[in-house]
């Protein structure tokens, strides 16, 4: 079963005089445990792509399928169960709530989702000690520095069952050390069956992924092929 | 990449053999540039010629020569890792001409060509970054050397992208030169008035 399929999928904005193509026929495959990102100009569709594949907007036309389930066969109670559950979420501004510590944060849509508190509290504390955030459980994002914040946001992102993540560019305004941190927390989050897609206009972030896809005009101008082992790089005899 | 230099810094740190010294320089530049033991020799024969280097043993002893920095040789290693690498002048970038050419040439996709490029670049840097995946967190000679290619990668796709969105906010001008083709630029001016 795929984590995520886009079939077709189309977006516009508007109409008449005023109508945008969003997004123009556009088809995608991601299997679990792959990272995929998404490059592409500014009003390339990227973000659209991603806002539709996590059923946060619906497509103009075409089909989209989480975990082999087409949201267009789905109630929309259904739907919001689908993102509470099964996709997690990263933003560019981290979007923590200011009055929540961090643990109360990562440990909210397991809440939400009707689990009760100690036990979602647990899975929550669990998440952050994978991010190395154990000691930070207790701060509030005011009290902690952007790295972290963005760390909490994964945390919030991965925990519990989640089987796909949509990151819109993930690092935001980080230097590139902190950068890096991030797309190696979410490269480690992406495998056996969670499955990720990064949409970024920075290529270094995009050179973490599994495949990169180039989105022009709303359509997929390009993609990388399957990657070849990193011994193709280094010079011959050296990679023994 | 300056191999004698390269070299002199690392007899700066004491004595040391031919071979050993082709092995320190590749683990210390992370194995990326890989360097032949000819290629050691006939620097270090250069680097004693210039008195740079003392070399201790016979001449017949082969692998088994030590060599040993002069204070000549510590003078100029001090002096190099001060001077700042010649980068005033454009390098003639094959990638460059390729698009001023393409630019030039009536029905040529601009868009795709430049798609083909980045593809590749991006593809070139996937590579590195695995490499950079599997690398211990303290094998830093690595991980720079690795950081370093990454920059140089992703400033070629940035000069991509910017030229595809000049290209497409003045399609009038890129259409017209294709019409009447003039000559590539001349990048002729220098910065940093070097030369």
């Amino acid at each position: 079963m795929t984590a995520l399929e886009l079939r077709e999928v189309s977006k516009v904005y508007g109409d008449g005089a005023a109508e945008v193509h969003a997004l123009r026929g556009v088809s995608l495959t991601v299997e679990p445990g792959a990272l995929v990102a998404i490059m592409g100009p500014s009003g390339s569709g990227k973000s659209t792509m991603l806002t539709i594949a996590g059923s946060l907007e619906d497509a103009s036309s075409g089909e989209v399928l989480v975990g082999g389930q087409a949201l267009s066969s789905m109630s929309r109670n259904e739907r919001a169960r689908l993102r509470r559950r099964s996709i997690g979420f990263v933003f560019q501004n981290f979007n923590l709530l200011p009055g929540l510590t961090a643990a109360e944060n990562v440990s909210l849509p397991l809440e939400l989702d009707g689990l009760a508190a100690r036990t979602a509290r647990k899975a929550g504390l669990r998440a952050l000690e994978e991010l190395g955030l154990a000691d930070r459980a207790a701060r509030f994002p005011d009290e902690l520095s952007g790295g972290e914040r963005q760390r909490v946001a994964i945390a919030r992102a991965v925990v519990g069952e989640r089987r796909l993540l949509l990151a819109d560019e993930p690092s935001g305004a980080l230097d590139s050390v902190n950068a890096e941190a991030v797309m190696r927390l979410v490269r480690t989050a992406c495998r056996g069956e969670v499955a990720g897609v990064v949409v970024t206009h920075d290529a270094q972030l995009a050179s973490w992924a599994d495949r990169v896809v180039f989105l022009r005009d709303g359509r997929m101008a390009d993609q990388t092929p399957p990657l070849p082992g990193p011994e193709s790089l280094l010079a011959p005899g050296r990679a023994q | 990449m300056s191999v004698p230099h390269a070299l002199l810094a690392l007899l700066s740190e004491g004595p040391k053999y031919g071979l050993q010294l082709r092995e320190e320089f590749e683990a210390r530049t992370g194995e990326v540039w890989p360097l032949n033991v000819g290629q050691v020799y006939t620097t270090l024969q250069r680097l004693e010629r210039n008195g740079l280097v003392e070399s201790e043993g016979a001449a017949d002893e082969g692998p088994q020569k030590m060599f040993v920095i002069t204070a000549a040789g510590d003078e100029e290693l001090g002096a190099w890792l001060r001077t700042p690498p010649d980068l005033a002048s454009p390098p003639r970038d094959e990638l460059v001409i390729k698009v001023l050419v393409a630019m030039r040439l009536p029905g040529i996709d601009m868009p795709a060509v430049l798609q083909v490029h980045r593809t590749y670049l991006v593809q070139l840097m996937q590579q590195w970054t695995r490499i950079k995946e599997d690398a211990a967190e303290d094998d830093l000679a690595l991980l720079l050397a690795v950081d370093a290619e990454l920059f140089r990668l992703d400033s070629v796709v940035r000069w991509l992208d910017s030229a595809d969105s000049r290209i497409r906010r003045n399609p009038v001008a890129a259409a017209a030169k294709a019409a009447s083709p003039a000559p590539l630029p001349r990048l002729r001016r220098t910065v940093g008035g070097r030369r």
